[in-house]
């Protein structure tokens, strides 16, 4: 048995997700080898191979491939994909994009977005939006696997896997990487923050989001958003958190102005700890949360800040 | 230049699912059922290219029970010019999904197929995906903007982090994220209209395919609920419960 990761990284550094893939590859028992696929990306491969249970790292370099192109993805995984029992990536927008050509040109059905690995050929994901979670048993020969970062623990480091450069397919004729928009924060990378804060459409404006930010600043939090926020035009789209934008898992989430519709709740459900502050008790958010507060937003949070400050933040 | 939009019939996606008892699935009887939100907007970008003079014919193709046949007509309503209903009962996954569209852009030859980016009922998020790769075809998925240049579309896509724009050259695949457009509604005229629009019928056999699911479901079940906790009466008993009972400050 061996199972082949497809490392999540910005070619500088190891995104954590692909700590939470190899937890989720160990479960399948056998080697476990990660491919770095990037440019300039020989820092992440190093950190690869520090990885806890990585028996090899295989790092391949090309201009589509610091670019996350699709094309290129697909035809250097098919390149190596001949000896694996199992491919696993994270279910990021670059797995999702990628991941599926792979398993159609070996002819095998996705699993994607998995939550758990029962076996080496059953697993446990989430349909419609989280409200059901189906466990099923491939009868593929090779396993193509997403997965959800958020259900796995991160495996830490400890090995001293060796780095293999592998050569790079050549370029697709066909696509090419035209420009990119980051947004640009000092704050934590939502899917990675170990706290949360997220406003809603109870926020009235994107302005007001700087109250979630001082707080965010003083916690070292990530700053979120609900649908409705993002749809009013707050915030950018990347602050969505939800089932269409990003499934979040922190230790602890404060959901401010935030009802709680279904959409919101499917991407931050699984976190630790959960604060609602929102005016209207009947909101929905209050059923999820472990601290409700039923407060007007304007008056709570600056004191919320204050309260923090005086707590030592 | 045509266009082949692929829909989906899905559980509408204001119903609140349940699942069964037995834990085969999830309750579909009686269940109001809708074209899938993002194969809507996939079908309202075709409609603006054929506006804007970019396109002069959309497809629009449903595999799926009888009830599919509805899910077209909308389509066809909204100002697709004609379908295809591939009739199963049989749930059909992605990858046969996928085999089957191979086939039908073989017959049809679009220049651009526009799907979703996921059905909200199995949240795959893997057609458009595996049907550019038995194409051998470039992609735009999770599409906030196509703008159509020559020869060559470019595509702004929803990633973590931010926005990415690919240039890829036709024929492509285009799969669309929520804020591409908003879909229009269709006026009574158009409806009426739609009912007039021819629908091809077809089988799975009519194209050889293969349906037999390579996922076997074992299982369907409610997650785990979470439970709802306190309401506190201030911010400082809140941050005082954050610190010492919940232990996250």
């Amino acid at each position: 048995m061996s199972v082949l990761v497809i490392a999540e990284h910005d070619n500088k550094t190891l995104n954590e997700a692909t700590r939470a893939a190899v937890t989720a590859a160990k479960k399948f028992g056998g080697d476990i080898h990660i491919l770095v696929a990037g440019q300039d990306a020989r820092a992440v491969a190093d950190a690869a191979a520090k990885l806890d249970n990585v028996s090899k790292v295989m790092l391949a370099e090309s201009e589509p491939l610091g670019h996350k192109m699709a094309e290129a993805l697909e035809s250097l995984v098919l390149s190596v994909a001949g000896s694996y029992d199992a491919i696993l990536a994270p279910a990021s927008t670059v797995g999702k994009n990628f991941m599926p050509r792979v398993a159609a040109k070996l002819d095998v059905m996705i699993i994607s977005d998995i939550t758990a690995v029962e076996s080496a050929d059953t697993f446990v994901r989430p349909i419609y939006a989280g409200n059901a979670m189906m466990t099923v048993k491939s009868s593929d020969k090779v396993k193509v696997i997403t997965v959800r970062p958020t259900t796995f623990e991160k495996a830490g480091d400890g090995g001293s896997a060796n780095v293999e450069t592998i050569s790079a397919p050549d370029a697709v004729a066909t696509s090419s990487f035209v420009s990119e928009e980051l947004s640009k924060s000092d704050r934590p990378e939502l899917g990675a923050a170990k706290i949360v804060i997220s406003g809603g459409r109870g926020m009235g404006n994107g302005e007001n989001f700087s109250m979630l930010e001082k707080i965010a600043d003083k916690l070292g939090a990530a700053v979120g958003a609900s649908r409705a926020a993002v749809d009013a035009g707050f915030v950018p789209n990347d602050y969505q958190v939800g089932q269409t934008g990003k499934v979040v898992a922190p230790e602890l989430y404060i959901a401010v102005g935030i009802s709680g519709a279904i959409q919101h709740l499917a991407g931050m459900k699984d976190s630790k700890v959960i604060v609602a502050i929102n005016k209207d008790e009947e909101a929905p958010i209050f059923s999820v949360a472990d601290y409700g507060l039923v407060a007007d937003l304007f008056k709570a949070v600056p004191e919320l800040e204050e309260e923090l400050g005086k707590a030592g933040y | 230049m045509k266009i082949l939009v692929p829909v989906k019939r899905v559980v509408d996606y204001n119903v609140k699912v349940r699942v069964k008892p037995d834990q085969t699935g999830v309750d579909l009887a009686n269940v109001k059922m809708s074209m899938n939100p993002f194969c809507e907007i996939a079908v309202e970008e075709a409609i603006r290219m054929k506006e804007k003079g970019l396109a002069e014919e959309i497809v629009v193709i449903s595999i799926g029970p009888a009830g599919a046949q509805e899910t077209i007509r909308t389509a066809l309503a909204m100002g697709a010019d004609r379908g295809i209903h591939v009739t199963t009962d049989a749930a059909v996954e992605p990858l046969a999904v996928a085999k089957i569209l191979e086939k039908v852009v073989g017959e049809e030859k679009p220049d651009i197929v526009l799907l979703g980016k996921q059905a909200i009922d199995d949240d795959t998020n893997a057609t458009g995906q595996m049907l550019a790769a038995l194409l051998g075809w470039p992609q735009g998925t999770f599409a906030s903007k196509v703008e159509k240049a020559d020869g060559s579309l470019k595509v702004t896509r929803e990633v973590d982090g931010g926005l990415q724009t690919v240039a890829i050259a036709l024929p492509a695949i285009v799969t669309t994220d929520l804020r591409l457009n908003e879909p229009r509604y269709a006026s009574l005229p158009n409806i009426m209209k739609a009912k007039r629009k021819p629908i091809d019928a077809k089988t799975p056999e009519d194209y050889g395919v293969d349906l037999s699911p390579r996922l076997e479901v074992l299982k369907v079940a409610e997650p785990p609920k979470r439970q709802g906790g306190v309401k506190v009466e201030s911010v400082s008993e809140l941050v005082s419960k954050l610190k010492n009972e919940a232990g996250v400050l």
